[in-house]
């Protein structure tokens, strides 16, 4: 009992004594799980890229041919249905950033300046509530919305966008409206209402403080909270397929060549990854993530 | 102990004969190879688990309805506590049945020889299975189940892709593929398609039968002039299409609301549909082209951890009372025409098991190979990652 109250003293000791060792063992776990796990399955994907398939001569099975090469690089950039869908993603992956950032300025503005504590706080549950919910709870219930035959949108407004690109825009904006009007809340709540009051007093009208004070403030938190957009509709796939019609994603390619050609699937998906790095490149060097 | 090595070896010898047998014509051609596989010898002791891949409602354990338990009964009688793992697609089976974390899979016929050809499914040794001559011999060692007469799979149960339709809006009655791919249809963006690459099939069989120019005799065997006019053809339908469906449920969903209105089915999808009081009146029919179809066969891992439960597993899902169980809640043929008498009455008329007539007018799912599977030489067909290129271009 005494010898194992001695090394745990001891133990704690060395450890006090050097915080580099306290600090290189607090962030060796979390720094494998990164390297292994985070960046180890991204080399994978890259490595898989490289190898493609050739049919055996038997003609029955189709044989993984591991010689690096850019069969399939090639075939993602010269055949036309693989560009179109990559820009119908990413002109997706807008729309739903854009739709968000139109619908979350206001409700945040109102959160963080306008609405007491007690409401705030209410706010805040509601708009983080539906992140309680399942994804497949939330787009099947899109997906009623969207029936062009009794759905929701049918029956209150007479018309319904139906299964397609705009249904899917619409049901993705939803789902990740939260990831949106969480950061500008945030960013908002440390706004100092002297700021704004200063603009008043100094004759700006309401819109040109929010264009001229405001906007300029918030755009790191603009910026964090369309990453989260962006990104998660790049590589959405399922909503698609749910409510989507006969509409194709990206991540809908991936999904099935995944089991017909996986070195396929594997190229194409490094396409959303090298849109998403140009994206933080591009928001980097616009200063923004410094502020964060 | 004596009397089961003798058991054994008899099975062994009849494996081998029949195996034998059913790869003879072969053998010339090959030549010089005379190893045929014949899988395992003998059915030992219980491992005490055993890891199942199934189709939804092929492995019920009561979870989802308490009265529908088939998996219970099977752990008390062989000692193999059963886990089950089910999947929505073939292509989802044959990725899961690769990582070679289960023991025993259902798998269609458009997703059994890519297991084969994979190294994926072990040799099945008949000669270990109780209900094997019980079995529908229209179903068993096909080209879906096995290679050159070697057994992979065992016939489980089948249906018919069906043409289903909403008889208030879809008048005159369709007698004809035709109505599906008829680029002026008045149902535009009502129609339904099956969304996988193997739908590509359901535009062969109908340009078999309406172009016969085009020499087609197997819709899984589509050399490059034959793929592009299939090709050519779903491109056409692809406008009319108002959504394609994977998700049985969601097809279902679809038709009880009315938003589609015509297109393929099952027969499962139909029965629901029909059961919905508030649902519009629907009808499902094979066409006059025939229809593609779906056989279901199980398969064991060539590295199985659980080779015997697998096998008292395959024993057990092919009994005539379990059978009887499993197509009537599932919808479909069961592969054990014992299983009849024990059904609801018009059941297996209904599904025309054993019906060697309606076979006749099916082509049932197979993975296409660049070997044409129709027997050709000196063509090379397009394989099944040349039907799913094709249907990334399709779907657009």
């Amino acid at each position: 009992m005494s010898e194992r109250g001695g090394l745990r003293r001891r133990v704690s000791r060395a450890l006090y004594q050097r915080p580099r060792l306290r600090l290189a063992l607090l962030l060796a776990l979390p720094l494998l799980w990164l390297l292994i796990a985070y960046i180890g399955s991204l080399v994978a994907l890259f490595l898989t890229s490289l190898y493609h398939y050739e049919t055996d001569p038997t003609g029955l099975v189709q044989k993984l041919v591991t010689t690096p090469s850019t069969t399939n690089f090639h075939r993602v950039l010269t055949t036309d249905v693989y560009r179109t869908v990559a820009f119908r993603t990413i002109g997706a992956a807008v729309s739903v950033t854009l739709i968000d950032l139109v619908v979350a300025l206001p409700v945040a503005f109102y959160m963080a300046k306008i609405a007491g504590p007690g409401l705030r706080r209410a706010l805040v549950i509601a708009v983080t509530m539906p992140l309680w919910a399942g994804y497949l709870v939330k787009g099947y219930a899109w997906r009623s919305m969207l029936d062009p035959a009794g759905g929701v949108f049918h029956e209150v407004f007479g018309h319904s966008p139906g299964f397609g690109l705009t249904g899917t825009i619409l049901t993705l904006a939803y789902l990740w409206l939260p990831f949106m009007v969480i950061p500008i809340y945030v960013g908002l709540e440390r706004l100092p209402d002297s700021l704004l009051e200063a603009s008043t007093d100094l004759g700006a009208k309401a819109g040109r403080t929010f264009m001229r004070v405001v906007l300029p403030l918030l755009r790191p938190s603009i910026v964090a909270g369309s990453i989260f957009t962006f990104a998660l509709t790049l590589g959405d796939f399922y909503m698609a397929q749910i409510v989507g019609g006969t509409t194709q994603f990206l991540g809908s390619i991936v999904y099935r060549e995944f089991s017909a050609n996986l070195p396929f699937a594997a190229a194409y998906a490094t396409l959303p990854i090298v849109i998403m790095l140009a994206y933080l490149f591009a928001a980097r060097s616009s200063g923004a993530l410094e502020e964060l | 102990m004596r009397h089961a090595n003798r058991l054994a070896v008899l099975a062994a010898a009849l494996a081998l004969v029949a195996a034998a047998c059913g790869s003879s014509s072969k053998s010339s051609s090959s030549g010089g190879n005379t190893t045929v596989p014949t899988g395992q010898q003998t059915l030992g002791a219980s491992e005490g688990s055993v890891s199942i891949l199934a189709w939804p409602g092929y492995a019920e354990n009561g979870s989802n309805d308490p009265k529908v338990n088939w998996v219970k009964p099977f752990e008390a009688a062989s000692g193999c506590k059963a886990t089950v793992k089910y999947f929505g697609t073939s292509d989802e089976a044959f990725n899961l049945f690769k990582t070679g974390q289960y023991d025993v899979v259902s798998s269609s016929g458009d997703a059994t020889l890519r297991m084969v050809a994979d190294g994926d499914a072990a040799v099945i040794n008949t000669g270990l299975l109780t209900n094997w001559n019980d079995l529908d011999p229209l179903l068993k060692t096909k080209p879906w189940n096995s290679v050159n007469g070697v057994v992979y799979g065992v016939p489980h149960g089948w249906g018919a892709n069906l043409l289903m339709y909403n008889k208030n809006v879809v008048k005159p009655a369709p007698d004809s593929w035709g109505t599906v791919f008829d680029a002026s249809s008045p149902y535009k963006g009502k129609i339904t398609g099956y969304d996988s690459p193997i739908y590509i099939a359901d535009g062969a069989l109908y340009l078999m039968k309406t172009q016969p120019n085009l020499g087609i005799k197997d819709p899984y065997a589509l050399d490059d002039t034959q793929f592009n006019a299939v090709v050519k053809l779903m491109k056409v339908q692809r406008p009319l299409i108002g959504e394609y469906w994977s998700d049985y449920l969601k097809e279902q969903d679809a038709f009880t609301k009315g938003s589609l209105v015509l297109g393929t089915t099952w027969q499962i999808t139909t029965n629901g549909v029909q059961a919905d009081k508030t649902s519009p009146p629907v009808d499902a029919i094979i066409p006059k082209e025939g229809s593609t179809a779906w056989s279901d066969s199980w398969m064991i891992d060539a590295k199985a951890k659980h080779p015997n439960c697998a096998y008292m597993w395959i024993n057990w899902i092919t009994k005539p009372d379990i059978q009887a169980q499993v197509a009537q809640y599932f919808g479909e043929a069961p592969a054990n025409l014992k299983a009849c008498p024990l059904t609801a009455k018009g059941f297996c008329e209904q599904y025309h098991a054993g019906d060697p007539a309606f076979y006749g007018k099916l082509a049932y799912w197979k993975t296409p190979t660049a070997k044409c599977l129709d027997g050709r030489t000196g063509v090379t067909c397009k394989d099944y990652a040349a039907w799913t290129a094709a249907w990334d271009e399709i779907k657009g």
